[in-house]
């Protein structure tokens, strides 16, 4: 009896490892095309019926919250809105059920829904308490400066950064088109699909955080980096050298000069070339007193060609050519912020906020603490150093230049009583049939005589006109104001 | 002895520690909250399954070490997960699971020598052929909503008759086996070429056992009419050592299941779904689909246990548990069940192998059997390597009347196991004394 006994364990054994290998090719072998089937929602349902923390501005605003689905038949218990809609949209990001999530919803979802370490360690420590274990995110994004922003840029595409240099804390990011994430993480099926569908054909791509994820010509602007690296490898100073007096600059290779702003002579020294946005003179710069290889170092210094370590997702690498070695005509067009010079709006930010940080870029991030229900704080962002494009004496140099711009230059519409503020302006062409242009301004502003407190990037795209002026008319207004506004948050200059 | 003892002892301890830490986790990761009744928790499970323990060390101190630790896991990782997806179901489940450990140490305590069980067969055939057709008396049965009608309500309480009626008849076959398996072995019914024991020392197994299928077939109970027809024909094989029953056995179930496949809608349904549940995704498809998705999503190590809680798969506390328990735990937790039920079969056929008596190695045979086919058709049903049959998964599932059977299964085994060590230890001292 005992041999068939045997025998019985060993049928039955070999029909477990049956189980245990179906088991194998369903967990493992199918599980992609499982997971990918259509009518599968595990995921979503998932992510649906757990407790998720909110998000929240510096000044209060809740831009992001999970409450319970007033639908009490439906299978998801929680749906997730976004009070304050298209005006943080492209920061929070969506939560969908259908099409995953974005922005600081996917950055911090660990954050959101209580699953980082720290928090499951933490909430260890009191076995006995009966609470919810998730995260409420704060961010340095604060509603007035972003509704500035929206208020001035209007219905104008574009976007306005606008940062603090000394902690690369954001403290509003607006671009325009923008959306409203409720209809994508709407629980009804039809709503989300359509409004997905609706905003994938949309003009000027909606749900793409521009301010962060698009790159544009920086024309003029890109000469603070021009200068920025002339006066850090010490090739320029405010007096040397004195640029020649002439309406455009030929570089070797070529015989198409570059022209200045309706055919304009200007030269001279940094600061009088800086004031008017002289081509001939920052083109020469570029190409002959730096040259091809610290100039392609210094872009790289004030972080072009790298990945940008910002804490949302998918961040765009702003792009400086690298092969300008034998064409001094290319570099003399880049170093003017044309050819193939490309930067998003954070870039330029990050360019002017070097400036008035004494030098030095902080990493630009969008977090700034994580609490808990109780509103104990679990985890705080602590600002540290990316990159060193100057040295104090070089960045204290050229900010007395972009103070002098807005003094006395192209982006005097900047200037705000009682306070220091320094910028320039830019005017990317895109074609002269009819004139069209992405204008810009950069700059930064604070207490007079301190270091600048806030630095701003503005990007309108597609404006009518072409010159140097157009930067600061169309720009200028819009920085001035969102300025003013983080300004009077920091208690004013 | 108290060194077996003192081996289950540690293992309970762990397995205590791993249940309530699940307990813990599976709330966290619900509802990201250490759950209220933590404490009246812990104290309910030590005291249960310690009970049990200490049970065992004073009414079987010399049994097998392995099954009541591995049982408990099961039991208790059931519970975790049905708390996960219904918190009134888990309430119950912990009733069921103190009255099944009850119903554990009574049977230990009243069934002193397996042999008390065997004079009884009669009765048992009797009562378990009775409780079968219960549900079958208008007024008393109903339909759960499984398609099946083998339930009972008696008052208050609902019950699966079936589930006693199975370990009845299995101590039935047990004794009748053990008495008569040399007749049945050794007699000869020639039929053509065809040698087959003579039938009058089978009618009344063959009665038993026609009659149970019967039922459960007409009860669409498909999955314990598969279960008993390999117990039957395991057990007589295992008495006879006969191999002409397998090869008759296999027949018969294969021109049945044609048959069945051929003319019975609810049959066919399932052997359809088996084969393709992709044509019927919302239809009859959907539950094992869905138990599939859950599956998948889990993965490797899994959602993490309270992070399934998939209520979408229907009966997802009961049969499809496996599923549930797979996508939170993934392939590891998948594998850790099916490990643990073949611990409970090696300890089973252990102490089926180790007694030298006839009617004890029958019945532990017989349980084990229960036990492990049962675990396996519910499985390879939620795996779509057989066609579904709903079955409980045993000490997992939700459902008492299942649970508490199984108790007094494990009882009995421990039982057994306690008497072989017993009796060597009785030999070992008469031979120290010679």
């Amino acid at each position: 009896m005992n041999r068939n006994i045997m025998k019985l364990g060993i049928v039955l054994v070999v029909l477990y490892v049956a189980l245990f290998a179906k088991l194998n090719w369903i967990q493992v072998v199918d599980k992609e095309s499982l997971d990918n089937n259509p009518i599968n929602t595990a995921q979503v349902r998932r992510d649906f019926n757990r407790p998720r923390g909110s998000i929240l501005t510096a000044d209060g605003a809740v831009i992001a919250q999970s409450i319970a689905n007033p639908n009490t038949n439906s299978e998801f218990k929680r749906m997730r809105v976004y009070p304050e809609g298209e005006l943080f949209g492209q920061s929070t990001g969506y939560f969908s059920f259908r099409y995953g999530s974005s922005g600081i919803e996917k950055q911090y979802n660990d954050e959101l829904s209580g699953s980082t370490f720290d928090q499951q360690v933490k909430s260890f420590g009191d076995l006995f308490v009966d609470r919810e274990n998730v995260g409420n995110v704060s961010v340095s994004l604060r509603k007035d400066v972003q509704q500035t922003a929206q208020q001035q840029l209007g219905d104008r595409e574009g976007s306005v950064v606008a940062l603090d240099p000394r902690t690369g804390a954001v403290l509003g990011a607006w671009s325009w088109p923008s959306y409203d994430p409720n209809t994508v993480s709407s629980l009804d099926k039809a709503i989300a699909e359509t409004s997905w569908k609706t905003l994938n054909a949309a003009p000027g791509v909606p749900m793409r955080p521009h301010f962060y994820q698009d790159r544009y010509f920086p024309g003029s602007t890109f000469k603070i980096v021009t200068a920025g690296v002339g006066l850090q490898t010490g090739k320029v100073t405010n007096t040397e050298p004195s640029y020649p007096f002439t309406n455009g600059y030929t570089a070797e290779g070529t015989n198409k000069p570059i022209m200045n702003f309706g055919g304009e002579t200007c030269g001279g020294t940094l600061p009088e070339i800086l004031r008017v946005s002289c081509n001939s003179s920052f083109a020469e710069m570029g190409a002959e007193t730096i040259g091809p290889v610290d100039m392609v170092a210094g872009a790289g210094s004030f972080g072009f060609n790298s990945s940008v370590p910002f804490d949302m997702p998918e961040p765009a690498k702003s792009v400086f050519p690298t092969n300008v070695g034998n064409n001094q005509s290319k570099l003399a067009m880049s170093s003017i912020g044309q050819n193939d010079v490309q930067a998003t709006p954070l870039q330029m930010a990050m360019v002017a906020g070097a400036v008035a940080n004494g030098g030095v870029i902080m990493k630009p991030h969008v977090l700034s603490e994580v609490r808990n229900v109780q509103g104990q704080v679990i985890s705080t962002y602590s600002p540290s150093k990316w990159l060193t494009p100057m040295s104090p004496f070089a960045a204290s140099t050229l900010l007395d230049d972009m103070v002098g711009v807005v003094k006395s230059g192209t982006a005097a519409g900047m200037a705000i009583q009682g306070c220091q503020v320094g910028g320039k302006t830019g005017t990317a062409q895109l074609g002269t049939e009819p004139p069209k242009s992405h204008t810009w301004i950069i700059g930064f502003a604070g207490p007079p005589g301190k270091p600048p407190t806030v630095a701003v990037a503005v990007v309108v795209l597609n404006q009518s006109g072409g010159s140097e002026s157009t930067g600061g008319r169309v720009a200028a207004p819009i920085a001035k104001a969102v300025l003013q506004t983080a300004l009077a948050a920091q208690g004013g200059c | 002895m108290t060194g077996r003892r003192n081996t289950e002892l540690g293992l309970m301890l762990m397995t205590v520690v791993i249940v309530c830490a699940a307990y813990v986790l599976a709330s966290l990761g619900s509802e990201s909250r250490i759950p209220a009744n933590i404490i009246p928790f812990l104290v309910a499970v030590i005291a249960l399954f310690m009970g049990a323990h200490f049970a065992v060390r004073k009414l079987a101190p010399g049994a097998d070490p392995i099954l009541l630790p591995t049982v408990t896991l099961l039991n208790g990782l059931g519970y975790v997960v049905i708390a996960g997806l219904n918190e009134k179901l888990a309430a119950a489940q912990a009733t069921w699971t103190a009255i099944g450990i009850v119903a554990f140490v009574l049977t230990l305590w009243w069934v002193k020598r397996p042999r008390d069980l065997e004079r009884y067969r009669y009765t048992f055939a009797v009562v378990g052929l009775g409780l079968l057709l219960l549900p079958l008396v208008p007024g008393l049965g109903y339909d759960a909503g499984s398609g099946s009608t083998i339930w009972v309500k008696l008052g208050p309480i609902s019950f699966q008759p079936g589930e006693v009626a199975k370990v009845a008849l299995a101590i039935f076959f047990a004794a009748y086996l053990a008495d008569q398996r040399e007749l049945i072995a050794t007699s000869q019914w020639k039929i053509g070429p065809l040698r087959l024991p003579h039938p009058k020392y089978l009618g009344p197994v063959l009665i038993a056992w026609g009659v149970t299928l019967l039922v459960m077939f007409y009860q669409k109970d498909l999955g314990s009419s598969l279960l008993f027809f390999a117990l039957f024909l395991v057990m007589i094989w295992v008495a006879t050592q006969r191999t002409s029953f397998l090869v008759i056995g296999g027949g018969l179930f294969t021109a049945g299941a044609l048959f069945a496949w051929r003319t019975l809608d609810h049959v066919k349904v399932r052997v359809d779904i088996w084969i393709n549940p992709w044509k019927t995704p919302s239809g009859d498809g959907y539950q094992i689909i869905q138990g599939m998705f859950a599956m998948g999503f889990g993965g490797l190590t899994g959602t993490g246990l309270g992070r399934g809680g998939d209520t979408r798969i229907p009966a997802a506390e009961n049969d499809f548990i496996f599923a549930v328990i797979a996508e939170e735990l993934g392939l590891v937790g998948g594998a850790l069940i099916i490990m643990a039920y073949l611990l409970v079969i090696g300890s089973g056929l252990r102490i089926a192998a180790a007694t030298d008596q006839v009617f004890d190695k029958l019945l532990a045979t017989g349980f084990t059997l229960l036990l492990g086919l049962q675990a396996f058709i519910i499985v390879a049903g939620v795996l779509r390597l057989l066609p579904l049959t709903g079955v409980a998964l045993p000490f997992i599932s939700y459902g008492g009347s299942s649970l508490v059977m199984n108790y007094v299964i494990l009882a009995l085994l421990l039982r057994i196991s306690d008497q072989t060590s017993k009796r060597s230890m009785n030999r070992a001292a008469v031979e120290v004394a010679a």
